[in-house]
């Protein structure tokens, strides 16, 4: 029997609920090269800031056990630039609606840019990154205090003309607390998890390795902590959640989806392996076929009501 | 990029500590072009220049140095054994203009310059190459260079050639060229920049993916920010703003 991949987000239709998360994807058309990226259920764009920034000095990755850190501080060309220049070389070479990811420091850079986008259809909606552990001016901050979080979520909804998900950060005590709060303030979705903050120290100069020193931690051994955490957020709100965090195969996929989530977003896993995502599309029917499940769609959530 | 599986044909240590690996089923990769080794038990692959490209063999070489738990790792690979790489990354040296190159090399910096050399020596040109050692015992690829053209050879010890650097070569020996090719330590490359600045450098940085994903690897430049996996790793100096 053919298998139903098809999933809804934001009242539109998905392909399947591959999405490579933002970062990890550039502005998409990079991997056109590498295969015909029409595969995708839809593509995050790498976080986007107001004006355009270098981000972090050098060294800004390292080398985990199970994952890596990145400090790379929301290096990107400005709204502008991907507005005019990214997203028309994006539409070249891919047919469907992506995910406009926005960074910032102050309410005032988020909401200019999150004006800016207007309508454009290219765009399906706009992640909002309160959970960007890597800008000292801000990012996190908002993303860890569910008063700066409500507001700022608030004021967006005012101004955008898009559905906006909401991308919440590991890095707090009540992550329940927070999806409620941003839930609260007219989100449409959640999406998580953005990095776990950690650190390395390098041995033999007894400096940390990430020029400042902390970073976030991704990749397959945050898995387990990204379920759990879409796993309570699904059965705390009553919006769409789209989950991510360590998923480097399809069935990883199908787990995050019984637990709630209605997307699924791959990152690092593109860094270590260009084709991950389209690999992970490709497996998707096999493994459906394997657990017996006809159709993704139905899965969402399953695991709370069984 | 291209992603290929490879096979190890040979993983010798030839000098302390520094090892030739020969991969078989290999695309042609161009001088300066590197490819990323995934090691197994570790996430992050390990970046390498091309030492060497048999193209009757699809033989690809490349010389490393082991300085961490990843090279450590790749010292135990053996003969037969398969290896996942993503082959043909960046950008490579640009051979079009230069008429009377000079290779300038410093330590590993010294393997993409092998492979330059044999293919300048193809075109026809005249190969005349400045090498700097730490010590006579990390020499490599000497016999080599010497059979492609000219060498000048300095230690930091003194153990071979001239004592000190290859900027003390440089600035004594009075060397014809119009373009220069150099790869080294960062500090050579910044000390080579205020020397002259008619030439090209191959840079390294720490990768987070090798093909532009990431972000991990930018550098500030005259003509904006720009990936060393992607719009490099070869620079012209004079663009290159050393910190
Ligand atoms: C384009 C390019 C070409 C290179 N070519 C060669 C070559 O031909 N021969 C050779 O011996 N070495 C080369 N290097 C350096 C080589 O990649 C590192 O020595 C190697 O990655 C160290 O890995 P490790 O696990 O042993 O060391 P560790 O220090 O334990 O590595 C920790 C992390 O840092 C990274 N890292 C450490 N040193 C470097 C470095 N100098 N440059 C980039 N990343 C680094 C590693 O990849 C790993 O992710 C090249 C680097 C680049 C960027
Ligand atoms: C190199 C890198 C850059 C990232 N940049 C961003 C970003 O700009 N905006 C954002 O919201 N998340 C960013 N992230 C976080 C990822 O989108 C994702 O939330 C996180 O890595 C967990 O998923 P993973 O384990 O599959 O990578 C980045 C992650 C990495 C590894
Ligand atoms: S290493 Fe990822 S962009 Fe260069």
């Amino acid at each position: 029997m053919k298998k139903d991949t098809q999933v809804k987000l934001f009242g539109k239709i998905l392909d399947n609920p591959i999405i490579p998360a933002s970062g990890t994807f550039g502005f998409g058309y990079g991997f056109a090269d590498y295969y015909d990226i029409n595969v995708l259920g839809s593509i995050a764009l790498k976080g986007t800031t107001l004006n355009e920034r270098y981000g972090n000095p050098l060294e800004r990755v390292c080398d985990c056990p199970c994952g890596m850190l990145n400090a790379i501080g929301l290096q990107n060309p400005g709204i502008d630039v991907v507005l005019n220049e990214e997203l028309p070389k994006l539409k070249k070479v891919y047919s469907k609606p992506v995910i406009l990811n926005i960074g910032g420091h102050s309410f005032d850079e988020y909401i200019e840019v999150a004006s800016r986008v207007g309508g454009n259809p290219q765009i399906l909606c706009i992640e909002l990154n309160i959970s960007c552990p890597n800008v000292k001016e801000g990012g996190m901050q908002f993303g860890l205090d569910e008063h700066l979080a409500s507001k700022l979520v608030g004021e967006i909804k005012k101004v955008s003309k898009k559905p906006v998900l909401v991308k919440l950060s590991p890095n707090v005590t009540d992550i329940v607390k927070m999806a409620k709060a941003v839930e609260n303030a007219g989100a449409d979705g959640i999406s998580l998890i953005n990095t776990l903050v950690g650190m390395r120290i390098d041995l033999n100069t007894a400096k940390p390795v990430i020029s400042v020193k902390t970073a976030g931690y991704s990749g397959r051994g945050i898995f387990p902590v990204a379920l759990r955490m879409v796993y309570q957020v699904y059965e705390a709100v009553n919006i769409p959640v789209v989950g991510m965090g360590g998923v480097s195969n399809a069935f990883e996929v199908i787990e995050m989806m019984l637990a709630g989530a209605s997307a699924v977003m791959v990152g690092t896993e593109n860094l270590l392996n260009p084709f991950a995502s389209k690999e992970i599309i490709e497996e998707l029917p096999l493994a459906m076929e394997e657990l017996n499940i006809d159709s993704l769609s139905e899965i969402i959530g399953k695991s709370h009501r069984v | 990029m291209k992603k290929e599986v490879m096979t190890v044909v040979k993983n010798v240590e030839i000098a302390d500590k520094l090892y030739l690996l020969v991969l078989s089923g290999a695309s042609y990769l161009a001088p300066g072009q590197f490819l990323q080794i995934k090691v197994p038990e570790y996430t992050l692959r390990r970046p390498f220049c091309a030492a060497d490209y048999d193209e009757k063999n699809d033989f690809l070489s490349i010389i490393y140095k082991v300085v961490g738990g990843g090279t450590k790792a790749m010292t135990k690979f053996e003969v037969g054994q398969k290896i996942d790489v993503l082959n043909c990354l960046g950008n490579g040296f640009d051979l079009s203009k230069t008429k009377k190159p000079l290779l300038i090399g410093g330590g590993v910096g010294i393997v993409p310059l092998f492979y330059l050399a044999k293919e300048l020596k193809k075109q026809g040109h005249e190969i005349i190459s400045v090498l700097g050692y730490p010590c006579k015992d990390q020499c490599f690829f000497l016999e080599e260079f010497s059979k492609l053209g000219k060498v000048y050879i300095s230690t930091d010890d003194g153990s071979l050639g001239v004592k000190g650097n290859v900027l003390d070569i440089l600035k004594t020996e009075d060397i014809e060229y119009d373009e220069f090719f150099a790869c080294g330590p960062p500090i050579m490359l910044k000390a080579l920049s205020s020397w002259n600045s008619n030439g090209q450098v191959s840079l390294e940085s720490k990768m987070g993916c090798g093909f532009g994903a990431c972000m991990g690897c930018s550098i500030k430049t005259t003509k904006g920010y720009k990936r060393v996996c992607k719009e490099g790793p070869v620079f012209k100096i004079d663009e290159v703003i050393f910190e």
